[in-house]
């Protein structure tokens, strides 16, 4: 080994510390941004090195003077699309370009994959070692290309977020699957470029067929789940490339994304293999159906009173959900936060699992509007503050928030829920009746301690705001 | 199996049990700034669009590289920033100063 590829795997090693110490320390909001700038470092000093190892010329290879210009080009226009987008990106649309981005990675997976086969296949055989890691990376790095783009497209509201099937879809996106598995077998058997193309696409097709099927509802947890799947994508090119950082660094985010997906599944009162199989998940224009019969007695109430039992509350907790997102008032949310806070009274925000978009959606949206984090509460802590709460304010919540997930033989018994019942009393900011994801009237809605304030979150929490300060000024 | 195929496995297998123990112990409050973070680490592909860059010399490898190399770059120049300005949200209470210019963690 030269002097030179010690000092690398050295510096790899480093930057492989720099990653898990990174994400180690965004398990606190004090020390996360510190941890992503860690991590970011670890990862310049992997990419500069990489750059003197292949400048270097000790792996046998030099770079042609075309070869620094695609690969310069290739950085530069990747580079500037990554940062345009992430700067210009609206919070609320911020999972689809998570999504974006995971597309990408996977496809550059993919990529790094079919150049090292194509070059390895025109001088020999390769063996097993070598073909395994090859297909099964072009497999999964196709596989989240397509099904991260589906994704994003649904999260943006350019592909429905329904359920797309058409007829013969299922038997397709398993002949796919099948397809994809048969060219694996063959690239290992017999390695030929054209076997890795059958693989490169059925799992492209199967990609796309995954994901169309599952409603927008679900989309966080497809998100997530694809993900951990460019995690080890990106360690299946770290043995083709008999590379440490890129294995490290891959199974790193292939169990962190698992865990992650299991977590958000297991909020969601819902096993992954459900989701994937295409379940209930109906899509965000459920929550916007019609008023029910069932619920003809619930009680209205407008912003007058409303503003005045906040005002003369000692303790208030807000609980936002997907309605507020949807609306994007989380801005007006928190200055109504942050005025009654004024006046003494104690606020938080309820913050369920799965409150929003993605598990700590929530949280992100609302720091943007300035409100501070220890007025976050994440539902085990908070539920036991319900029971001294004066006024619950329920923001276009809707399941989490329903009672009957505590009794058994509905669609989200067990599913954790927010004690908003245990309130003295609770508004509820929602357009209408209508169900949420799972379909499902709200007790909560029929409590006689609630109040409904039939309108949309951003309208409702202006005129909310407005009477507050009329009212107590 | 060869004797670098096995330490390989045996790095994989252990990132893998990190990864686990890690990403368990995050509070749901950061679990999307998380997964983003996660998500720009994977960018780390852009090392493997480095090295495949003396592998190729022939016009359909020049486009793949291009693609390989865009691609990464946008993973973990994106991830990184976007993670980052969704961290710069989460700020103390009664932190007065207004927030810093977002900062460019690579360019």
């Amino acid at each position: 080994m030269s002097t030179v590829e010690i000092v690398i795997r050295l510096v790899y090693l480093v930057a492989a510390v720099g990653f898990v110490i990174g994400l180690h320390m965004m398990r606190s909001p004090a020390t996360a941004r510190k941890g992503n700038l860690l991590s970011a470092a670890g990862m310049l000093a992997a990419i500069v090195a990489t750059f003197f190892l292949v400048a270097d010329g000790t792996l046998g290879f030099r770079v042609t003077t075309w070869g620094w210009f695609a690969l310069a080009g290739g950085l530069l226009v990747g580079s500037l699309a990554g940062l345009g987008g992430a700067r210009r990106v609206q919070m609320t649309a911020m999972p689809q370009l998570v999504s974006v981005f995971n597309a990408v990675g996977g496809g550059a997976a993919a990529a790094v994959a079919i150049v090292d086969f194509l070059r390895v296949a025109g001088e020999s055989a390769p063996g097993a070692e070598f073909t395994i890691p090859v297909s099964l990376d072009v497999l999964i790095g196709a596989v989240t290309f397509t099904g991260s783009l589906i994704a994003a497209g649904k999260l943006q509201g350019w592909v429905s977020g329904s359920p797309l099937t058409f007829p013969g879809s299922r038997v397709l996106s398993v002949l796919s699957a099948l397809a994809g598995v048969t060219g694996v077998v063959l690239v290992v058997v017999d390695p030929s470029v054209w076997a890795l193309m059958v693989v490169l696409i059925a799992a492209s097709v199967f990609g796309v067929l995954m994901v169309l099927p599952i409603g927008g509802a679900d989309m966080p947890v497809v998100v997530s789940l694809l993900n951990a799947f460019t995690g080890l994508a990106v360690a299946m090119a770290g043995f083709v490339l008999s590379n440490d950082i890129l294995i490290i660094a891959g199974a790193l985010v292939g169990a962190s994304g698992a865990i992650l997906t299991k977590l958000m599944a297991d909020a969601m009162n819902r096993s992954v293999m459900a989701i994937m199989i295409g379940g209930f998940g109906v899509g965000d224009s459920a929550a916007s159906g019609a008023a029910t019969d069932g619920m003809a007695d619930v009680r209205r109430t407008d912003v007058d009173d409303v503003a005045i039992q906040l005002a003369y509350a000692s303790k208030v907790i807000i609980v936002p959900g997907y309605g507020l997102a949807a609306a994007q008032a989380q801005r007006e949310a928190g200055e109504l936060g942050a005025m009654l806070a004024d006046r003494g009274i104690t606020v938080y925000y309820a913050i369920h699992p799965v409150a929003g978009r993605m598990p700590g959606h929530m949280n992100v949206l609302l720091a943007e509007a300035d409100v501070p984090y220890t007025q976050l509460k994440e539902m085990d802590e908070v539920n036991p503050e319900f029971d001294t709460c004066d006024v619950a304010l329920v923001i276009g919540a809707n399941d989490v928030t329903n009672p009957a997930a505590r009794r058994t033989g509905n669609a989200i018994s067990g599913m954790p829920i927010l004690d908003v019942d245990k309130a003295h009393s609770i508004v509820v900011i929602k357009r209408s009746l209508g169900h949420g994801y799972a379909g499902l009237d709200n007790e909560l809605y029929a409590n006689p301690k609630t109040g409904m304030l039939f309108a949309d979150a951003k309208k409702g929490l202006t005129g909310l705001l407005a009477a507050v300060k009329e009212n107590v000024a | 199996m060869t004797p670098a195929l096995i330490n390989d496995l045996g790095l994989f297998v252990l990132a893998l049990l990190v990864g686990f123990e890690v990403i368990s112990k995050i509070p749901a409050t950061l679990h999307t700034p998380m997964m983003s973070g996660a998500n720009s680490i994977h960018g780390v592909i852009v090392v493997g669009a480095v090295l495949i860059a003396g592998l190729v010399d022939s016009p359909l490898g020049y486009v793949l590289l291009f693609i390989a190399a865009a691609f990464a770059a946008m993973n973990v120049v994106g991830g990184y920033v976007v993670t980052d300005r969704m961290l710069g949200m989460f700020k103390a209470p009664r932190e007065k100063q207004p927030a810093a210019p977002e900062r460019d963690v690579l360019t």
